[in-house]
Parts: C-alpha cells; sequence; structure tokens
C-alpha cells in the first residue's frame, strides 16, 4: 500500500528494526533465558529505560507537536504506578496471609483473610481498613483498567477545565506543575489511603509467579516494555502524520490562526492531553513492578522537569529524538549517580560525579539548547543530508542503531 | 436581496474606550466590499467581532437565511459556519509544506477523531492543486511555506480561505507590502472570489481600493461615516476632513 503508515515514515519501520536487535541482544546477553552477561538489575534497568522513552514519547506529542509544555506528565506515570501497585500489593499479600492462616486450626473466613491483608498493608500507617480507594484492588482486571482510566480522567477533566480557559504557555506550565505538586503532597498523606510517604513496595514480587526466578521475570518485563514503547511509537506516529498531525502542529506554531481555520483548538488540544497522559499511566505501570517500589516522591515536580529535559536534549518535534533523550540522558544519570563513575582527582578538589552529574546535566541542557535547538536527533539530519542530499535523505533518515548499541554495552 | 450579514448597533469598550460605537453595517451574499477608515476607526475590532475574537457590550451579529446569531459561538464554530479571515500579517503554518497547509484548510469535517481517521483522497489532491494553481504556487506544492516569499505567503493564506469555502471573506490589508505585479494578482484572486461569496476587504491603500472597484465603507471612531462608491465617498465633506484629507 503506497498510502500506508509505514511507506510515509521510513522512520517508525527503522526505529522497530532498531528496538528489535536491541530486544535481541539483550535477551541474548541477559541472564533469563540467555548467556547472563548482562545482570539481572541492568536488565532491570533497560526495561525501566524503556519505559521512560515511552513516557518521553508521550511528552513529545503533548509538547513537542502539541506545544503544550506539561509538566505534569510524571503524575500521570505515578499513578499508572500506583494502579498496578494497588493489585500487585493486595494479591501478593492475600498468598501470603493465607499461607499463614491456613495453618491455623479453623479456616479464616474471607473476611478474617481481609483484615488481616489490611493490617499487613496498612499497619505502616497505623491503620488496618482498606480505604474505599481499594475496593477493586482485589482484581488484576479492574486494576488494569484503572491504569489506564484514573490518569485518562485526571487528564480530561483537568485539561477540560485548563483548556476551556484559554490558559496557554508558561501559565499552562505552571497550573500542570501545581497540580503534579499537590497530588504529590496528597499522597504523602499516611491518611491518604496509598500508604503515604511509605508508598507501595515489594512490587516486583509477581503473585502467582513465586517460582518464577527475578532473572526471568525481569527479561518478560523487558518484552513487555519493548512491546509497548513500539505499540506506543506506531501509535504516535500515526497520530502525528496526516491530518491530524498537521492540525496539531499548527496549534503549536499558530493557535488562533487554527481556531479560524475551523479547527476546535480546545477539543485537539484535551484529545492530546487526555491521550499522552493515559501512554503515560501505562507507562508507570510497567516501570514500577521492575522498580520495585512506588512512592509519592516519585511524582514531585522534578520528575516531570527531567521529562522536558530529555525531550528537549533528544530532540522534540521528533518521535525518536525522545526516545533517544530519554534513553541516553536516564542511562547517564544512572551512570554517573550509581558511583560507577571514577573521581575526577584536579589537585585541590576532587569532582565526585555523584554531586557534579546534575550540575553536567544543567549544563548539557543549557549547551543543547543554545548551540543544537533540534538536539540529539537534529544530528541525523546533519548526517543524511551531508551522505545524500535530498536524494533519498528519508530513507537514511533516523539510524537509532548506534546509540542503542551504546545503550546495551553500558 | 437578503443580507448574509448584518450588524446592527454594535457596541464595543476596552478600558473606557470606544472602539466600536452603534455600528451598523450589511453584506450581501455575493459582494465586494472595501472599509476604508484611518488608524484606530475600528475595522480589525469589526472583524474581531464578526469572527468571534471579541464578544460586544451590546448589539446584534446576524449571519445567513436563518439569522442566527454569531455572538453566542466559538471562533472555530463561526469559521465552520462560513466565516473565512485572513490576517493582516500572512499568517501561514511556515513549518509545513504549501500542500499541507492547503489541505488543513479543505472544507472537511473539523472533528478530532475524523481528522486522526482522515485519508487523502485523489479528489482532495486534485483540488488543492488546482486551488495552488489558482493562487500561483503551482509548482511550490511541496516547499515549506516559510521559504515563500512575502507576497506568495499572502497568497497562500488566500488560497487556505478559499479552501475553506466560506460564504464570508474576511481580508485585512491584502497588499501590504506587495510589490505592484503581486496586487494585481492580488486584486484578481479577492474579485474572482466575490463573484461567488461575499468578500470584506479592509485596506489603507485607496489605489488599491480604487482597483477593486466596489462599494466603500468609511469607518471613523467605530462608526460608520459613509458608504457608497469610491468617487462618492471620497467626494464626502466629512470623510475629506477626517481621513483623506490629512
Amino acid at each position: 500500500m503506497k498510502d500506508s503508515l509505514f511507506a510515509r515514515n521510513p522512520s517508525v519501520l527503522i526505529f522497530l528494526g532498531v528496538l528489535a536487535l536491541f530486544v535481541a541482544a539483550v535477551t541474548v546477553l541477559g541472564e533469563g533465558v540467555g548467556l547472563g552477561l548482562i545482570s539481572t538489575s541492568f536488565v532491570k534497568t533497560l526495561g525501566k529505560t524503556l519505559c521512560l522513552c515511552l513516557i518521553a514519547i508521550a511528552m513529545d506529542l503533548v509538547w513537542g507537536y502539541t506545544g503544550i509544555l506539561s509538566l505534569g506528565h510524571f503524575a500521570f506515570f505515578g499513578l499508572g504506578g500506583y494502579m498496578i501497585g494497588m493489585w500487585l500489593m493486595y494479591a501478593r499479600t492475600e498468598t501470603i496471609v493465607a499461607a499463614s492462616l491456613a495453618q491455623a486450626e479453623i479456616p479464616p473466613t474471607p473476611q478474617e483473610i481481609r483484615d488481616a491483608i489490611g493490617t499487613q498493608i496498612f499497619g505502616v500507617v497505623g491503620g488496618s481498613d482498606f480505604p474505599a480507594i481499594w475496593a477493586f484492588s482485589h482484581s488484576l482486571p479492574l486494576q488494569l483498567a484503572l491504569v489506564v482510566l484514573v490518569p485518562g480522567l485526571l487528564a480530561l477533566v483537568f485539561g477540560w477545565l485548563a483548556f476551556r480557559s484559554r490558559v496557554t504557555g508558561v501559565y499552562l506550565s505552571i497550573l500542570t506543575q501545581a497540580m503534579t505538586l499537590a497530588l504529590s503532597l496528597y499522597l504523602f498523606q499516611n491518611d491518604s489511603g496509598l500508604r503515604g510517604n511509605n508508598g507501595l513496595s515489594g512490587l516486583q514480587n509477581i503473585p502467582g509467579a513465586a517460582d518464577v526466578p527475578q532473572s526471568l521475570l525481569s527479561i518478560w518485563f523487558f518484552w513487555g516494555s519493548a512491546a509497548a514503547l513500539a505499540l506506543g511509537y506506531v501509535i504516535a506516529a500515526f497520530v502525528v502524520s496526516g491530518k491530524f498531525g498537521s492540525v496539531i502542529r499548527g496549534i503549536r506554531d499558530d493557535e488562533a490562526r487554527v481556531r479560524f481555520l475551523g479547527y476546535s483548538v480546545e477539543a485537539y488540544k484535551l484529545f492530546v492531553f487526555t491521550l499522552t497522559a493515559v501512554i503515560a499511566g501505562i507507562a508507570g505501570a510497567l516501570y514500577y513492578p521492575q522498580a520495585g517500589i512506588i512512592n509519592p516522591a516519585e511524582m514531585a515536580p522534578i520528575a516531570s522537569i527531567y521529562l522536558a529535559v530529555w525531550v528537549a536534549i533528544g530532540g522534540r518535534g521528533r518521535l525518536y529524538g525522545a526516545v533517544i533523550g530519554a534513553g541516553v540522558v536516564s542511562l547517564l544519570s544512572t551512570w554517573f549517580t550509581g558511583g560507577q563513575v571514577p573521581d575526577l582527582p584536579l589537585g585541590i578538589y576532587t569532582i565526585k560525579w555523584v554531586d557534579w552529574w546534575q550540575v553536567l546535566l544543567g549544563l548539557g541542557f543549557v549547551l543543547v539548547t543554545l548551540f543544537a535547538p533540534k538536539g540529539i536527533g537534529g544530528l541525523f539530519d546533519l548526517i543524511s543530508g551531508r551522505r545524500a542530499p535530498a536524494r533519498h535523505g528519508a530513507d537514511l533518515g533516523p539510524d537509532t542503531g548506534s546509540f542503542r548499541e551504546k545503550e546495551a554495552d553500558q | 436581496m437578503t443580507a448574509l450579514l448584518e450588524v446592527s448597533g454594535v457596541s464595543v469598550t476596552f478600558d473606557g474606550f470606544r472602539a466600536i460605537n452603534n455600528l451598523s453595517f450589511e453584506i450581501g451574499p455575493a459582494e465586494l466590499r472595501a472599509i476604508i477608515g484611518p488608524n484606530g476607526a475600528g475595522k480589525t475590532t469589526f472583524m474581531d467581532i464578526v469572527t468571534g475574537k471579541t464578544r460586544p457590550d451590546s448589539g446584534r451579529v446576524l449571519w445567513g437565511e436563518r439569522s442566527v446569531s454569531l455572538l453566542k459561538m466559538s471562533e472555530s464554530q463561526i469559521a465552520r459556519e462560513g466565516v473565512g479571515r485572513k490576517f493582516q500579517r500572512p499568517t501561514v503554518f511556515e513549518d509545513q509544506s504549501v500542500f499541507d497547509n492547503l489541505l488543513m484548510a479543505l472544507k472537511k469535517d473539523r472533528a478530532p477523531w475524523k481528522v486522526l481517521a482522515y485519508r487523502q483522497s485523489a479528489e482532495d489532491r486534485a483540488r488543492v492543486a488546482e486551488l495552488a494553481d489558482e493562487i500561483g504556487l503551482g509548482d511550490q506544492l511541496y516547499r515549506k511555506s516559510g521559504e515563500l516569499s512575502h507576497g506568495q505567503k499572502q497568497w497562500l493564506e488566500i488560497g487556505m480561505l478559499l479552501a475553506q469555502e466560506p460564504r464570508l471573506l474576511l481580508v485585512d490589508e491584502p497588499a501590504a507590502g506587495m510589490t505592484l505585479a503581486e496586487r494585481e494578482h492580488t486584486t484578481d484572486l479577492l474579485k474572482e472570489a466575490a463573484k461567488t461569496r461575499a468578500v470584506v476587504v479592509v485596506e489603507h491603500d485607496m489605489e488599491f481600493v480604487r482597483r477593486l472597484d466596489c462599494k466603500v465603507t468609511v469607518l471613523h471612531e467605530g462608526s460608520v461615516l459613509a458608504e457608497g462608491s469610491l468617487d462618492h465617498v471620497t467626494k464626502n465633506r466629512q470623510v475629506i476632513d477626517v481621513y483623506l484629507g490629512r
């Protein structure tokens, strides 16, 4: 089909190919089913990175393409994580409680089991009753639905209120940041029903898979994250190609003009905002089982600002740019803050990268903004432009390969 | 002849300044009209009111055969009703090709999910090519519109307006910054458009207005000062005093 998505956007196929190679490489080198050259914890890091790449795509859609600098997408990411975390915690505690109560002489009633689960989960915040928001936590399908519904509905309501009042630009950014901060502060409270600052923990233990070693689980989640990233990329590419993409880029560049063309700018913004919130929620639901723990600090406004930095460094307005930015910067961040980078003695002062990484990142952000506004993704224009001036530039296009391989080596 | 657009008794005040003062205005379904007036006469505010950007304090703005009020509608709804607007500065989407600009403007369903599911048909492509020929950009279809010259951008914007198939075209200073040859082309475009729809041109340049050869409305301090042919209004004493006599 001449007009298909892939024909019009060869970069999508290239991206999927590179991602498939990367997944294959990690699978072969990983511990779960392969040679064991990559540790389980690093497989988890890579899996988490893929989730971050997915939310970066969402951010690119909403910021790079539609021009809404949202500083709230990590709130949606966190909400997705909490929604899956509730089921993970409930179901796992249930197995443990059931096992221990089975020793008792009188078989426990379902109510006793439920009370015991409540005590286990909420003891840490001095409670034992299930708050109303845990009503569906016993059911995986319902909580999975909430992974999509809760961020989606929050974005829908928030976006409707904000866009309807024509809040734009930096004011909207502040508003989204306020929402994130409010949500994070609320969740910090013990009576928020989500265990306050303890958050939800033990999420790496998948109920019903107690016999499966973490090395295998990690590779499963890695595959799942890669599949979600691939799907998210294709969906995003579909959204931004064609007329819808034209309209949202028009909104980014000149909102009033789009309005006078007869498009309801608010409806488009709301659509993109909600869609990306859902993508962010799904990314979070895949991320936190790999991280093992989620607490309100994850949703702090700084996380969403990092997200904007990743996308800016990677190159906004192009999907692979967002992926590269999130992948490179978050892996570098892991590397630097993990204390794996040797200190740099300068005689009078020793640079400890754990402390100096943020300075480096900030400097990098400033430099990219000043000298390479297209970000890392802009390099591909340079390469393809030089090698094949306008002849088949699109084919050469984004070759994410080099970065992917580098990631795998780290 | 019933009017396509009927503005009656409209007033609007910005911080105590009366930008539009009891303005009444009417235009038929296929008519070319020029609006002239000194700076601050309320020309642009008038367009803002008709297109829904500014809400008047009082008055009525009625539209079409059924005389629906435009005052309750949003900008995009008004645009879908068939009011097209061209801004003073050329505002095209510079990051996108001429083709994409025109395609976006084509009269089609504007709802997000419909647009998401939209696929170009051969018919649409032909229509875009036809429009591009009409505005003299037939061989520039796949250039980024940001690379076009000032005059070409103005035409592209007029082309986008035509693609919307509006029943009323509001055009703000189309000839500003154009060369003589470009002006002539612009005049032809507007005259051609006015054969099938109403066109209102706001313009400073008397030569350009003369070339349009149409009925002229003179605005002053937010209301109509005179109306008629260009020769008629330029003989009007008041008009000479406030505008031409400077």
